[in-house]
């Protein structure tokens, strides 16, 4: 039962659990993902636009001045000067000639006379009008991005204007992105060289020790490992017409922190709702199986006293049968023992007599004996089988002491009877009814002295309850004997009654549904209550 | 004690009444015995006793009939009733159709005569 419980609702809940932990776990990660993106296509726009604006300032600059006025080194100087001074990044200018021989340059370096004929940037620029160069360290031994246009000299030839930018203000903009410390923000090119500083795969042209993912311009997300076997993600997108490619590493367990959290929040929860849930359960069913065990024993024991009432009722009914067919038998004893006492008493010459008399007065005794016993049986016989039938009180009462009434009439006993006329008719049974107040009765007449006087009295007691009361001003009893009156076998009458008369009283008002109480006084007399109920809802159980 | 008072014993028990009748004459009374009801209802349409002994318990006609039938011929003739039975709803039923008295088997003989000349002295 409790297994059935536990899994009817842990079930339910686990699966619910896994699901909404599924649920979270995804929408999680493609949020922290989206925004990880999000910044990546910013950051790739500020960079683009970034070396954007230093190449059309380059081009402004070939645009706006002849070869010959770049040509001139003073020329130059103020153009750089100029440009230096407004736009950050710039490290040196120079010119190209058509053959490649750098003919003018202003910068820290000395690299005036410098052959870029073999340089890509030269070939790049001769063709395309224009080249941004990936990060590299060329002559001036620190990295940093060529930036070149093509201008067309007064020889018709092409000429290259030159200049390069530090890598400091792409290190900038990628440091704006402000990722965590544990994230990794860096610049490659397509051939996978690192281009700005890596904290952890690096340092500036050093080769990147993962595979490049591939080629798309849009942020892209790529679930990797490095070589220690740690999972990463990697959010990248490449550049357009640049060598570039932006690149963010992140931890996978970084990324997936705050899943963590309220995965611990969330398993906490659950592991909390499950403790309580079979708490519940096993109370619960503590509690019920509990409850099942007492109707259980209840129902044994209900059982049990009616199977004991039955048998009663079949050991009554044989118990009456034999007496009545003893009492027969002893009653002829009784008169032929009789007889021969009646004989020997008139004839005074019988020998022996006086022994004779004796052995016929013990048969007589011995016959007064069994006659007890019998009456006893037949008392305990009478008291098993109840029918119910709606009875006025008043009435049975009457008809008691009608029973009594010659032999309270020879000793003046005076029965007063003070009854509710409109009483309420109660559902009993008439035969043990009139035993008790029989019993009851003879008591009180046995009780009073010659001239005394009995009382009885009926009321209603309450809604539900007849009362009746039945005083005599008798000789009484002390509260020792008052307290064992209702035990079986308890007499004061020695050797005389069997002493089941009040417990026999007893128990039949008990199995009426009433209340026997009764109260006493040495030498003042004492009173019975009986309570009868006006509805018997034993009805005919027994 | 008192002579010349005819009491009718009624009970199916032969050893009973034969002794018992045996023992109230002894005591000066003379005795009529029926065995059952119909003999009872018979001796006493020859002649009425002072008083009658009835056993409630008898084969046929049981005793509260006959009560019922005699006291129909005699509305005052004083009735005692015997039971070998124990409930006290028959003597009650006896009681309240008009009997004398009730008394249990086995009998006290004294008792019996006591109860016999009180309702003897009742009728008269």
């Amino acid at each position: 039962m409790i297994t059935i419980m536990l899994v009817v609702t842990l079930v339910p809940l686990a699966v619910m659990a896994v699901i909404n932990s599924h649920l979270y776990h995804n929408s999680l990660k493609q949020q922290n993902i989206d925004q990880l993106l999000g910044i990546v296509n910013k950051t790739k726009h500020s960079i683009q636009l970034y070396l954007q604006e230093r190449l059309s300032t380059v081009q402004y600059i070939a645009n706006g001045n002849t070869v010959e006025e770049l040509r001139d080194a003073n020329q130059l100087r103020n153009v750089f000067h100029t440009l230096s001074e407004n736009i950050s990044g710039f490290v040196d200018i120079g010119l190209i000639n058509p053959d490649g021989q750098q003919v003018a340059y202003v910068g820290p370096y000395d690299l005036e006379g410098k052959d870029y004929s073999e340089h890509k940037s030269y070939h790049e620029v001769k063709v395309n009008g224009s080249y941004i160069s990936d990060v590299f360290k060329g002559y001036r031994g620190f990295p940093h991005i060529v930036i070149a246009v093509k201008l067309t000299g007064p020889d018709h030839k092409s000429w290259v204007l030159r200049t390069t930018i530090n890598i400091d203000n792409l290190n900038e903009i990628l440091a704006a992105m402000k990722l965590d410390p544990r994230a990794d923000a860096f610049l490659l090119n397509r051939a996978g060289t690192i281009q700005t500083p890596s904290k952890f795969y690096g340092d500036v042209l050093d080769s990147f020790p993962m595979e490049m993912p591939a080629k798309t311009f849009q942020p892209t997300i790529n679930e990797t490992r490095d070589n220690q076997g740690n999972n990463l993600i990697m959010a990248y997108a490449y550049f357009p017409k640049l060598e570039f490619v932006l690149t963010v590493i992140k931890p996978s367990n970084l990324f997936l922190q705050s899943w963590y959290s309220l995965k611990g929040q969330m398993l906490g929860i659950f592991i909390g709702g499950t403790l309580l849930i079979i708490i519940v359960i096993f109370r619960l069913t503590n509690t019920m199986v509990r409850r099942i065990k007492q109707a259980d024993e209840r129902r044994e024991v209900a059982l049990r006293e009616l199977e004991h009432a039955q048998k009663l009722s079949s050991i009554g009914r044989m118990a009456a049968g034999i007496a009545h067919e003893v009492n027969n038998p002893l009653a002829v004893i009784n008169e032929k023992a009789g007889l021969i006492k009646d004989i020997i008493q008139n004839n005074s010459n019988i020998p022996q007599s006086e022994k004779l008399t004796k052995l016929s007065d013990s048969i007589l005794a011995t016959v007064e004996r069994a006659k007890d016993i019998t009456y006893r049986l037949l008392g305990f016989a009478s008291r098993l089988e109840t029918r119910y039938e709606k009875l006025n009180i008043n009435n049975v009462l009457r008809d008691v002491v009608s029973f009594l009434h010659r032999e309270a009439a020879e000793r003046n006993v005076n029965i007063n009877m003070d009854f509710d006329e409109n009483l309420t008719k109660v559902s009993t049974d008439r035969g043990q009814l009139e035993q008790v107040f029989l019993n009851i009765l003879t008591n009180a007449v046995t009780a009073v002295d010659d001239g005394g006087k009995v009382d009885i009295s009926t009321w209603e007691e309450d809604l539900g309850t007849v009362g009746v009361s039945i005083k005599d001003n008798g000789h009484g009893m002390d509260k020792e004997t008052l307290r064992h009156i209702f035990e079986p076998f308890f007499t004061t009458k020695t050797g005389y009654g069997t002493g089941l008369g009040l417990s026999i009283t007893y128990g039949i008002i008990k199995k009426l549904g009433g209340e026997i109480k009764a109260d006493s006084e040495i030498n003042s007399g004492t009173i019975f209550y009986i309570y009868l109920p006006k509805n018997n809802s034993q009805g005919d159980f027994r | 004690m008192n002579t010349n008072y005819k009491v009718l014993l009624v009970d199916d028990e032969d050893e009973f009444v034969s002794t018992l009748a045996e023992r109230l004459e002894m005591r000066g009374y003379s005795t009529n015995v029926a065995y059952d009801g119909e003999e009872a209802l018979e001796s006493i349409e020859t002649e009425m006793p002072a008083v009658v002994i009835l056993d409630i318990k008898m084969p046929g006609l049981n005793g509260i009939e006959v009560l019922k039938r005699l006291l129909n011929l005699d509305p005052g003739l004083p009735v005692l009733l015997l039971t070998g039975y124990g409930s006290t709803e028959e003597g009650m039923q006896g009681m309240q159709i008009g009997a004398f008295d009730y008394m249990m088997k086995p009998l006290n003989i004294d008792e019996l005569i006591k109860k016999m000349e009180e309702a003897i002295s009742a009728k008269s």
